[in-house]
């Protein structure tokens, strides 16, 4: 099968690589915005735009698109280093991140930046848009499927349960939910600012289909999207165990990088890490 | 004056409706009070393009929002203090920002929701509301302009707040004299004075022109359906021409449709001007009546503010 044929994973594992770099490079030119949550999320955003995922970057409005919620907006530079990557626009535009008349804002405008489907930036929203798109989805009898990757600490918000609820209520099968399950909030690990375990089984209680995976296996990704799209009746929720700031070591695991750039010494040791030194 | 006392919110149901027959891409979404605010006539009509929320208006704004941005046209509804408050953020980053085709009409809206309490008589609405870019805020004053209000924001695929009612109010409009988003209408002609109001403030500014009629005082009377876009024209106009104005809302003075008169008034044309409007504080349960009174919403307050201007008037 094509998923496990090994040349397809390192090709999809070498445009990680260069999402994580464009990330860190973008971080560290804008100097401000969210390494951490930014790096544990890439490779599901790579499985999501480089396999998964119907979409065609020169039709950004194509109605027949899967669409695609970060509700956890401030991972927003992994999301637009994969947009760039996939050609909704140049890479070279990256590097105006958090910049005055940038198209590329510090969190997600979706009337702004092509490809973009939902301003998200305050959490705990993206999942009730994506339900909402999911509603329509049905309403229309269009194929489309919504992927929403929501962060750990946004299980906190009481609106994600609100929305869980929608979901499963409508049987909404077209969404697919993956939560960047990286067990660090701003202020500390997740299970001490606001314990979330049994997390799998909260989500099982609200009526989803829950899988849980290492989030860094596009193997694994891919494989529990395509059983996410076998369950009929149901959402499904795919618990990505991930690491923060993973790929870049010092950032790996650390509170520090949650919300902050590299310093130059920093920076040219990420890239060095990322095989990229020409960034 | 007598009036015909009729419901704002059967109108709302009747429009949507129409609405939901005219077009396939009308979408709406209530939060478990279907019944109270009429959404039910729609869900009754046309159950698959009905979502009920349950009691979460977070995420009945954030649906909206998902619906809105995959080309409905999505009206969502509940009372105006939960419709508002309950889900700033989400309207703030969801409807308003990313500028989406949602109509957030609200009914219980004002004091006059009674009994329930200062919890449910929501009079900051406006005021929250107004300050968001890209949002326009609608004041329909009875029942038929309630009915083309709905169907003429409907036509635009812009934010809009529209806030209605529990009570029936005063019909002082017909069903067929015009309703344009962009134009605030004159009721009654006069040049000592201007009488502006919005909602159900409209028929007690009517009710104190006739009796400022009484002492040959000729008061003008303009409806302010739409806060926002400010219709600054027509306010212009008549300051310049009567030289003092008053204001009347069902809505706390610090922040609504008199404020957004005044700021227009201080920038372009100054006039001796009073707010009629409920004071800076919260409301209580009571009757209707009781409470216009109480809070300073009647015929009188606006009849005495009309002579405190005229006083200060040169």
């Amino acid at each position: 099968m094509e998923i496990y044929d090994g040349e397809f994973i390192s090709e999809l594992e070498s445009i990680a690589r260069r999402v994580r770099a464009h990330a860190v490079k973008m971080i560290y030119q804008a100097g401000s915005g969210h390494p951490g949550g930014s790096l544990s999320a890439v490779d599901i955003l790579v499985a999501l735009y480089f396999h998964l995922m119907k979409h065609d970057p020169k039709r950004p409005d194509w109605p027949e698109r899967d669409r695609f919620v970060l509700s956890k907006g401030h991972g927003a530079p992994a999301l637009y280093a994969v947009l760039a990557e996939a050609g909704y626009f140049p890479v070279d535009e990256l590097w105006s991140l958090r910049k005055m008349g940038s198209r590329l804002q510090g969190h997600p405008c979706m009337r702004k930046t092509p490809g973009v489907e939902m301003s998200t930036g305050s959490l705990g929203h993206g999942l009730a848009a994506g339900n909402g798109m999911a509603l329509a989805a049905k309403l229309d009898r269009k194929l489309y499927r919504i992927f929403v990757i929501c962060g750990d600490g946004e299980m906190d918000v009481g609106e994600t349960w609100e929305a869980a609820m929608l979901a499963s209520h409508h049987k909404l099968d077209n969404v697919t939910l993956y939560i960047d399950r990286n067990k660090l909030q701003l202020d500390g690990p997740t299970e001490k600012i606001m314990s979330l375990e049994p997390l799998g089984d909260k989500w099982k209680a609200f009526g989803w289909h829950v899988i849980e995976i290492n989030g860094h296996s596009l193997k694994e990704i891919i494989k529990a999207t395509n059983e996410a799209r076998s369950i009929k009746g149901r959402p499904t929720a795919i618990i990505c165990h991930t690491i923060k700031g993973k790929g870049v070591s010092y950032m790996e695991g650390s509170l520090h990088f949650h919300g902050k750039a590299p310093s130059d010494e920093e920076y040219r040791q990420a890239m060095e890490e990322l095989g990229v030194s020409e960034e | 004056m007598t009036w015909k006392w009729e419901s704002q919110r059967k109108q709302y149901g009747r429009a949507l409706v129409e609405l939901g027959k005219e077009r396939n891409d009308i979408v709406v979404l209530d939060a478990d009070l279907s019944s109270s605010t009429r959404t039910a006539d729609f869900a009754s009509a046309f159950p698959e393009r009905f979502f009920n929320c349950g009691v979460a208006e977070q995420n009945m704004i954030d649906t909206a929002a998902g619906l809105a941005a995959s080309g409905k046209t999505v009206f969502a509804s509940t009372f105006a203090v939960f419709g508002t408050g309950r889900c700033y953020d989400q309207i703030r980053q969801s409807v308003a920002y990313p500028k989406l085709n949602i109509k957030i009409v609200a009914s219980h809206a004002g004091i006059t929701v009674g009994g329930d309490g200062a919890s449910h008589q929501i009079i900051e609405d406006l005021a929250l509301m107004r300050v968001l870019p890209n949002m326009s805020v609608i004041v329909p004053v009875d029942s038929n302009e309630t009915y083309k209000a709905v169907k003429t924001v409907a036509s635009n695929k812009n934010p809009v707040y529209v806030r209605i009612g529990r009570a029936d109010v005063p019909t002082v409009t017909d069903k067929d004299s015009p309703f344009d988003l962009d134009k605030a209408s004159i009721m009654r002609t006069g040049d000592d004075v201007t009488l502006i109001g919005c909602g159900i403030m409209v028929s007690k500014c009517l009710e104190a022109a006739e009796e400022l009629a009484k002492h040959g005082i000729d008061a003008r009377v303009i409806n302010l359906h739409t806060i926002k876009p400010l219709d600054e024209k027509i306010i212009v106009k008549a300051a310049r021409e009567t030289g003092a104005v008053v204001t009347a809302e069902e809505h706390s003075v610090m922040m609504g449709m008199g404020s957004a008169v005044a700021m227009c008034l201080v920038e372009n044309f100054h006039v001796p001007m009073k707010r009629v409007g409920i004071p800076d504080v919260f409301g209580e349960s009571g009757g209707c009546d009781e409470l216009m009174e109480r809070y300073g919403l009647t015929m009188e307050n606006i009849v005495e503010a009309a002579h405190d201007v005229l006083k200060r008037k040169k």
